[in-house]
């Protein structure tokens, strides 16, 4: 019973955000624009000057999977955070509604924002000369990957989005995952960087994600571990931050109010 | 930040919390609006324990904030209607109570456009009507004309009347005395966390809101000799100004004014004022009146 009203409120809140998403023209060109731009920047711009083996947007199409996954959750921050200055907040608070749905509105349209756009990336990359070998049970993996890698995030951004009192904190918080995507392998390989940033790249998170999905597609990794061994870091990674957010913002979502 | 406050709200009935910013207005509705728990203190509203059963009193009130707390990126409708669902009305009952509701509110031709558009008049209409998608048992009201022009004000004191007259029982929260007047049927001025005065209007303004008549005089001598001769609320030596507080009527300032003649000391101009919220506050929350010892400086 109070499982099927907590759905019905969750419902009314992903309807809710996914309204705002389409009608705010900054978060859904942000949403839309950016892969497409970024795409076509890094394999005509940059491409050309890149030594990775075979064509470059064989290599960095997970690259900007994950890039445009950061810049969607700075979105969300920003999103939640403006949400939590509004009065709207105090008067769901003091309806009989479950209390989680709103945060998991705020996920949910998060999370279909990013899919749109991840989907975007890949129809782009298709078009302009990505051939990746992978079977259809690759794709499914794949895909589950950047699932995950998003539903994280999106919690993440709720969480800094909260924290963050206002939009321009939340949007200047969310800088990090904007720009943590630059020393990892997405766009060259680790070794080709200074040994310091090396060690850094092959060690944080989103590298073993970007790998995982490189390999799903390609059929090898940039790293030198096979796939699984990636996958397994991978998926850890994923579900440690996405247990840790979920808890830190549902739990900061219950002490704010609008201020 | 609250201190031993103790009200009761008839239903049926508008109480209005009369007080200045800081006074412990908002914390009051936002604590018997569940967002907010309390250090300690008990409250019963409609039948359930804020504490004890807050899903209970989640059920039987509704909020409206001191902003308006509708969402600006949807129409006017689709908030009505989400309200609505979240509340469990069935979709096609949402849609005609949302309807009737914009209607009500003189909101029905702006039923399609975002609030963004709105003014803030419009707004606070909405926002009211959002309240009312479901009857609530109780309606908190917070500050709701904080911010308007006086003609939107004006127009909404007469759309909450009406939800008045329909039997809805509301906590106003209001910096304006006029608001209270206008509203309720009982008054708790608040101040410092604490209730300092209650009553009808009525009986409030006549305690508190009586004429001040100020006197100024030509030479400080006329001033000084005045200033023994009347009960000065206050007085400035500077300015040579004194104020009594009288009843307002006409009879009561000449026969002072004649007084003043006789004694040789007359007042050279007079004016008359009724006190604001502010001077009702510093009668109010002062340990003694001031006396001239320490107004005559």
């Amino acid at each position: 019973m109070t499982l099927t009203y907590a759905l019905k409120d969750s419902q009314v809140m992903i309807a809710r955000n996914l309204r705002r998403s389409v009608r705010d023209p900054e978060a859904f060109f942000t949403a839309l624009m950016l892969p497409v731009i970024l795409m076509l920047l890094f394999v005509y711009v940059f491409g050309g000057a890149m030594k990775t083996s075979g064509k470059y947007v064989d290599y960095v199409v997970p690259g900007l999977i994950v890039l445009c996954a950061g810049f969607g959750a700075g979105t969300t921050a920003v999103a939640v955070a403006t949400d939590m200055t509004n009065g709207i907040v105090d008067r769901f608070r003091s309806m009989p509604i479950a209390g989680s749905s709103v945060l998991i509105g705020h996920v949910v349209a998060s999370l279909a924002r990013n899919l749109a756009a991840t989907t975007l990336v890949i129809a782009v990359g298709l078009l302009i000369g990505w051939r990746p070998t992978g079977s259809a049970l690759h794709w499914v993996a794949a895909t589950a990957m950047i699932g995950l890698l998003i539903l994280a995030l999106s919690w993440l951004a709720a969480g800094v989005g909260l924290l963050a009192r206002t939009p321009e904190a939340a949007s200047s918080l969310s800088m990090v995952l904007m720009f943590l995507p630059y020393p990892s392998t997405a766009f060259v390989p680790a070794h080709t960087m200074p040994a310091a940033l090396h060690a850094f790249a092959q060690h944080q998170p989103f590298t073993p994600i970007i790998e995982t999905m490189r390999g799903l597609w390609m059929g090898h990794t940039s790293t030198g571990p096979r796939t699984a061994h990636e996958a397994v870091i991978a998926i850890a990674w994923c579900i440690g931050l996405l247990a840790l957010s979920s808890a830190v913002a549902s739990r900061l979502f219950g002490r704010r109010t609008a201020a | 930040m609250l201190d031993h406050v103790e009200l009761a709200l008839q239903t049926g009935s508008v109480l209005a919390l009369l007080g200045p910013n800081g006074a412990g207005k908002t914390t009051m509705v936002r604590i018997l609006a569940t967002l907010v728990r309390p250090d300690a203190g008990t409250a019963t509203i409609a039948g359930h324990d804020l504490i004890g059963d807050p899903v209970g009193v989640k059920r039987s009130i509704s909020l409206t904030g001191q902003y308006a707390a509708v969402d600006e990126m949807l129409t006017g409708q689709e908030n009505l209607e989400m309200m609505g669902a979240l509340l469990r009305l069935p979709r096609r009952e949402a849609r005609i109570r949302a309807r009737a509701l914009l209607c009500e509110f003189d909101l029905i031709d702006a039923r399609d456009r975002r609030v963004k558009t709105y003014s803030g008049g419009m707004k606070r209409r909405l926002d009211l009507a959002v309240s009312m998608i479901k009857r609530p048992q109780l309606l908190f009201l917070d500050e709701p004309t904080t911010g308007l022009d006086p003609r939107s004000r004006e127009q909404l004191w007469g759309t909450m009347r009406r939800l008045v007259a329909q039997g809805v029982t509301v906590l106003l929260t209001t910096q304006y005395l006029e608001e209270a007047d206008q509203l309720a049927d009982t008054v708790a001025v608040l101040d410092h966390g604490r209730i300092v005065a209650s009553g009808a209007p009525e009986e409030l303004k006549t305690e508190l809101g009586r004429e001040i008549v100020r006197l100024q005089f030509a030479d400080p001598a006329d001033y000084q000799g005045a200033l023994e001769r009347l009960h000065p609320a206050s007085a400035d030596e500077v300015l040579r100004t004194i104020d009594v507080t009288t009843g307002g009527t006409a009879g009561e300032v000449l026969a002072m004014l004649g007084r003043l003649e006789d004694a040789g000391t007359p007042a050279a101009k007079i004016s008359t004022y009724r006190p604001t919220l502010d001077d009702v506050f510093l009668a109010l929350t002062s340990d003694s009146h001031p006396g001239p010892k320490e107004i005559v400086r």
